[in-house]
């Protein structure tokens, strides 16, 4: 390793003087280097393989090695930090609208800034911080949601005006903006020579890297990594970890066992330049402007300006490799938008020198969000790949995330929104990815207002009812793949008009899902909810109920035909998943969970329960088609339909009884309807579903049925104050910190997983608290509408996060739901949060800047709700999900 | 004043129509993958005709264009009649049999021809009677022959064409009792239309031309580019072949009369046309069928006109020269166009053009900024000036459309002028005829993965 550390260092020299950007022309000296011997032999074995050493390989290197991990090999197929970590434009930006990414890049910034210190290898750091520019209302508005995040985590940030940001950076013309948003802190750094830091300080540590050396495919064994195959030989190891960026998807395919890594890589492009007459300072301002979909930076005097078109490039990097992705051609055609953008933003660089126009790949995922974590499938298979042209920001971060969960079997912050296991396999076709990229990358400025949908890669999944529901006006969501109905559009309607208006404010469909709210109240509705992830697990002894007994906090020992609303929690408590289970038989359970779990739980469950052929589990998502009858005269509906008494006392709430619905027989009918409306849930074998649909509606006209979507669905449970799993609750949460004691059986006789964790916050209180609040000063006619992630401040001091929100029409109030914690006003220690004191307060939600009053519930309203006929209290404060 | 763009537009969009194959038919994949068709009058009414049409019985598709004179009469017969006379041609005896059978005992008809027509390409209802009996004299002489032999396209073709033109000329002698069609009728046979007519079956491409329209085939070079095959030859006084021909057809005597300033008797351009019977008939003939017909025929100074140093009759055949291609992966596709498109237009920048439409690849040399001293204007301006050049085509849905938009509106630079095109298409009727010609255009996409 010592001989290795030297070798290292000497590249490193050399790079500090030669990997300035006029290195980009000369790759020949890099293809020269190539017939050098390798100084060192492949170690036999390994803890840690990684396989990739641009800026994300690196830096798990680092963190992983700074975490005690010292077995650990680094393998670059070309030269460290060469591939697209060498052709980033070197901008560290916070201004991220995800909360999680803007922690990541925050991390990041805070450690690139200290990191020449630490490893004496010049990394360029430069503070020059950065604006953002509006050109429009909306995009003024979207900067402020991001300054209020910013500021809550203590990163300075201000909105500023057209001419301060004139006074900010003398370039820009500022004729056509309205506002502006300063991030001070934001950085302009050299990426590669980050990425040589990370392996230098590595290197100290212990990793030994190998450039030059490629990984041909993974050697799998019994569902777990074994080692690695690379052109210089095998090695064997317990983890290996794909940070192969745009090259990760075919590595993921290249194994005996196939691991979907969804990304597909985009060429993007920036301009060099010659400097100005009189040179750019070095600490000018980094300028975006996204309605241009443009950046600039300063560059060596000059500058360096890229962007995002409207009609990205896809590529194929199928058999290629490092060296002709390299090679790529200059596309002054295509960057022409681009260019025109930059000429407006700052006409004075008209007659500014052109350099270079470099081409230089970048990896998108589906869902504009990176993909971290294990593999669902191979045990010590991690993945950290698909930055969306962010890898320089987010890598500090993402690789302390990353190491953390491979050392202490799960990060210090919930990263489900990046988790590897949020897609299947239905999301790695090739043709997917290529439709899909092309409107990610385009994305990445564009204006993304609340509740916004992918165009591309729909349908893929769909309910029997799709046509027929399309039919009648619906208008489709899509989450994992299926698509889901927001909301039906009534005849007469001008089609055109919807969902063009995407607004922060009230949108258009308000009265339509008004009028879906209102029939659920008052009659009966319909929701194809047919994406739920739907498990059966049975066994021929008593296995299945003890392996579950073990795995959920709730007790399932109950009567055959009872359903159970609980959680799969983790050791520390909290939600892995949250889910209904209906006990079919003695020994056989019916689980039905959130439509994106499909991945996780499986893999969850599959890990957790014990390897017993007798104990069977099975997916049958794709065998039930599941509808929702919401509403008072449900109960009339399906009694008439299956000539069967369906009141409160032949069937309770919470009960599941196979029945015969129309002509349809084996009708799975659950007392639930997810919202704490009265109403049941049938799950119909698929080739029924059409026959019960057309049942339900026929029977339906006389108590007023209609088609409704999952838009009334979430204002319904969000004003019954009902989390749901992935959006309010996470691996973080707990049972006790959302209200739900009751669902948690601590007594049941038997051990459980998080039961420990359960207990101790029983004694001790919980450090954050579900809250319900009601919008006071708001109206919803002519203010912004709170979406999630807005800040709430209890008496004026930041006490949190709201996780979703709905207009209620029964209340006629925005409800607003999220976490409330309570800092130490002096020393900002985390203190338990008792009933008292989110009582006590006064509050306030930050939206864009603007705050509102609000109104703190524990609990629900239950007098608004007396047209309850049933008695279903359990149900009531129980659970929903999206 | 000018057109505005929607405006010239909607003006050259009006007639255009667009055909895709269905990918897969159940049987074979085919080599045509569709076609796009357009035309622009400068006639009134317009004195061009199309036709397109998928052979049922037999394998193949037809497209054609037909460009009429003296009148649209005989270009609009032919382009209805002349496709069942080529699909009967070339259909085996037993199928012939199958349909003189259906039609004899009133049975339902197989279906001979699938048309693919413009909502304006009409066919004559009144006609159709009268057509089919013709159509149906046909089969029935094919019936009788018999020859046993398997069919070739070449002369299918050729048969067709000849047999056509005899029924315009036979049913004009004849006349009929219905005082409307006995005038079409005779407006047919004296009124003219050339034909240009591709059959294209797998890889093998037949192309029928009697007349001055043309057809050229595209065909993409190794290196991108794009140049023109002919596949026809004008029938006309450029054309020395058919010079030669019309010369030796007639006695000496007439050698200095046949051709006069490039016309055929000085009158006519084509020298192989349907109709035209006043190049046909004899002095006597044509004097006793316009003396029966009816007043507005003899009221016609243009019928009644016998051309000078009539001599010899006839003069004017419409037999086709036939030509046959095989398809090679580098031929992309084909264009069928009349006389309007190729006397404004050379057939290289025909190529040209329709090739970087259908590849939507513009060859124009990227740019690479390389050593020279560029500054950020100096390259806006130039990229600029470079998407103004192609942008013309993001306009078109449809290739005969993107040519004819070329053909008008193209300037010196070979790019298309807004002022130019409007100008061109606001000429009012009776002057549009000067600066311009009827222009009809197919063009045919070809399948380079099947072929």
């Amino acid at each position: 390793a010592a001989r290795m550390f030297l070798r290292l260092l000497s590249g490193v020299r050399w790079r500090m003087t030669n990997l300035k950007w006029r290195g980009l022309t000369c790759s020949q000296r890099s293809t020269s280097n190539t017939a050098e011997p390798h100084p060192v032999a492949l170690p036999a074995q390994a803890q840690v393989v990684i396989c990739g050493g641009g800026i994300i390989g690196t830096s798990v290197a680092y963190h992983l090695s700074k975490m005690g991990w010292k077995d650990i090999v680094l393998l670059e197929q070309g030269r460290l930090a060469a591939g697209s970590t060498r052709f980033c434009a070197g901008i560290v930006s916070t201004a991220r609208p995800v909360s999680l990414e803007l922690k990541m890049a925050d991390y990041s910034n805070k450690l690139y800034e200290q990191l020449e210190q630490e490893t004496g290898v010049n990394t360029g750091y430069v503070k020059t911080g950065s604006i953002s520019l509006a050109q429009t209302q909306d995009r003024l508005i979207s900067l402020k949601r991001i300054a209020s995040s910013l500021k809550v985590m203590g990163i300075p940030c201000e909105i500023i005006t057209p001419k301060q940001a004139a006074q900010l950076h003398p370039l820009i013309n500022i004729h056509d903006l309205v506002g502006a948003m300063y991030v001070p802190e934001d950085a302009l750094v050299s990426s590669a020579n980050v990425s040589l830091a990370l392996a230098t300080a590595a290197s100290r540590n212990g990793v030994q890297i190998h450039e030059r050396t490629s990984v041909s495919h993974v050697s799998i064994h019994k569902g777990r990594v074994t080692g690695v195959e690379t052109d210089r030989g095998p090695i064997q190891c317990q983890y290996f970890v794909n940070c192969a960026g745009q090259w990760a998807y075919e590595l993921g395919h290249s194994g005996e066992e196939v691991v979907n890594i969804p990304l597909h890589a985009c060429e993007h492009f920036y301009l060099l330049t010659h400097p100005l007459k009189e040179p750019l300072a070095s600490n000018l301002p980094t300028v975006v402007d996204p309605d241009g979909r443009i950046y600039i930076r300063n560059w060596q005097g000059g500058i360096l300006s890229g962007g995002f078109e409207k009609n990205p490039k896809p590529l194929f990097t199928e058999g290629r490799n490092q060296l002709e992705i390299q090679n790529l051609q200059e596309d002054w055609d295509h960057f022409e938008p681009l260019l025109s953008a930059l000429l407006r933003r700052m006409p004075d660089l008209e007659a500014l020198q052109i350099m270079q126009l470099v081409n230089c790949p970048e990896s998108f995922t589906p869902d504009m969000r990176c993909i971290m974590g294990e593999s669902p499938t191979v045990r010590g298979y991690f993945v950290l790949a698909g930055m969306n042209s962010a890898g320089l920001s987010y890598g500090g971060g993402a690789g302390k995330y990353l190491a953390e969960w491979m050392v202490n079997g799960y990060p210090s912050e919930n990263v489900w929104p990046l988790d590897l296991k949020r897609f299947g396999s239905l999301q790695s076709s090739r043709t997917f990815l290529r439709h899909r990229v092309m409107e990610v990358m385009p994305l990445m400025c564009d204006l993304k207002v609340p509740r916004w949908d992918f165009q591309t890669g729909r349908q893929l999944r769909t309910s029997p009812l799709y046509d027929r529901l399309d039919a009648q006006g619906a208008r489709w969501m899509e989450k994992h793949g299926f698509e889901r109905v927001k909301y039906f559009v009534p005849p007469g309607k001008d089609l055109l008009d919807l969902d063009r208006s995407k607004t922060f404010y009230k949108p258009d469909w308000f009265d339509i899902v008004g009028a879906e709210v209102k029939c659920c109240k008052e009659a009966v509705c319909v929701i194809d909810m047919s994406s739920f992830t739907k498990f059966e697990i049975s066994s021929t002894g008593n296995q299945a109920l003890e392996s579950l007994q073990y795995l959920f906090s709730n007790d399932l020992d109950v009567p055959v035909g009872h359903v159970v609303h609980t959680g799969m929690l983790n050791e520390k408590g909290g939600y892995e998943n949250d889910c209904s289970i209906a006990r079919l038989s003695k020994r056989s359970f019916f689980m039905i969970s959130p439509t994106d779990q499909q991945v996780h739980c499986w893999a969850w469950l599959k890990s957790h329960l014990p390897n017993d052929s007798n104990l069977t589990m099975e997916d049958v998502t794709w065998k039930y088609t599941a509808l929702n009858l919401i509403g008072p005269r449900a109960v009339d509906v399906l009694s008439e339909l299956s000539y069967a008494p369906m009141t409160a006392e032949h069937f309770p709430s919470l009960f599941c009884k196979e029945m015969s619905v129309g002509y349809a027989n084996g009708i799975r009918v659950m007392s639930i309807t997810h919202t704490g409306e009265p109403g049941f849930v049938l799950y119909i074998p698929i080739e029924y579903a059409l026959h019960v649909y057309n049942e339900v509606m026929n029977m339906g006209q006389k108590y007023g049925i209609r088609n409704a979507g999952y838009y009334a669905l979430r204002s319904l449970r969000i004003e019954k104050f009902f989390a749901f799993w992935g959006q309010d609750l996470d691996a973080f949460t707990t049972p006790m910190e959302c209200g739900r004691e009751f669902q948690v059986k601590l007594e049941k006789g038997m051990q459980f997983v998080g039961q420990e964790a359960l207990l101790e916050q029983k004694q001790n209180g919980v450090y954050k608290r579900f809250t319900m609040f009601i919008l006071e000063d708001h109206d919803t006619d002519t203010d912004l509408w709170p979406w999630w992630g807005e800040p709430i401040f209890r008496n004026g001091r930041y006490v949190g996060k709201t996780t979703s929100s709905a207009y209620s029409y029964t209340l006629e109030r925005h409800v607003c739901l999220g976490f409330v914690q309570h800092f130490d006003e002096k020393t900002g220690e985390e203190l338990v949060v008792t009933t008292d004191f989110i009582n006590q307060g006064d509050y306030e939600i930050d939206i864009a800047g603007q705050r509102f009053q609000a109104k703190a519930k524990l609990y629900p309203f239950s007098s608004l709700f007396t047209q309850r006929r049933r008695k279903d209290e359990v149900e009531l404060s129980s659970y929903q999900r999206e | 004043f000018y057109l505005t763009p929607p405006q010239v537009n909607s003006i050259l969009k009006a007639n255009e129509y667009s055909f895709k194959v269905p990918e897969f038919d159940g049987k074979n994949v085919s080599s045509v993958l569709g076609f796009d068709s357009n035309q622009l009058p400068a006639n009134a009414p317009i004195e061009d005709r199309r036709s397109a049409a998928t052979c049922l019985q037999t394998r193949g598709m037809l497209l054609g264009v037909f460009d009429g004179h003296a009148g649209c009469a005989c270009a609009q017969a032919v382009s209805e009649r002349l496709f069942y006379y080529i699909a009967v041609s070339l259909l085996p005896h037993e199928t012939l049999l199958e349909i003189e059978n259906a039609v004899e005992s009133g049975r339902a008809l197989l279906p001979i021809l699938q048309w693919h027509k413009h909502p304006n390409d009409y066919f004559s209802k009144e006609a159709s009677k009268l057509y089919f009996n013709s159509l149906r004299t046909y089969w029935q002489e094919l019936i009788d022959l018999n020859s046993g032999e398997t069919t070739d396209v070449k002369e299918a073709l050729v048969n067709a064409f000849k047999r056509l033109d005899n029924d315009i000329s036979l049913e004009a002698q004849v006349g009929d009792p219905n005082s409307f069609l006995n005038y079409l009728v005779l407006r047919v046979a004296f009124s003219g239309a050339t034909a240009c007519v591709a059959h294209v079956d797998g890889v093998d491409l037949h192309i029928a031309n009697t007349g001055d329209s043309r057809a050229m085939l595209g065909v993409q070079e190794e290196d991108g580019s794009w140049s023109a095959l002919n596949l026809s030859y004008d029938h006309n006084a450029q054309n020395e072949h058919e010079v030669e021909r019309v010369k030796m057809e007639h006695p000496k005597s007439e050698e200095k009369t046949l051709v006069k300033q490039d016309r055929l008797l000085g009158l006519l351009m084509p020298f192989r046309a349907f109709g035209d019977v006043k190049f046909k008939w004899s002095i006597e003939l044509q004097k006793r069928v316009i003396e029966s017909g009816p007043d507005q025929l003899n009221d016609n100074e243009y019928t009644k006109f016998i051309p000078p140093n009539y001599h010899t009759p006839p003069y004017l055949t419409a037999e086709p020269e036939v030509i046959y291609h095989r398809l090679r992966p580098q031929d992309k596709f084909l264009v069928l166009a009349t006389d309007g498109l190729w006397e404004t237009m050379h057939r290289q920048d025909v190529a040209r053009i329709v090739g970087e439409y259908l590849t939507g690849v513009h060859h124009q040399q990227p740019i690479a900024v390389g050593g020279y001293k560029v500054t950020l204007g100096q390259m806006h301006g130039l990229l600029a000036e470079r998407r103004a050049r192609i942008s013309s085509v993001f306009e078109d849905q449809n290739a005969a459309t993107h040519l004819i938009r070329h053909a008008v509106g193209n300037n010196e630079f070979g790019t298309v002028d807004h002022e130019r095109l409007s100008k061109m298409l606001s000429l009012p009727e009776e002057l549009a005829r000067m600066y311009r010609d009827d222009m009809t255009i197919t063009v045919v996409q070809f399948n380079s993965h099947v072929i």
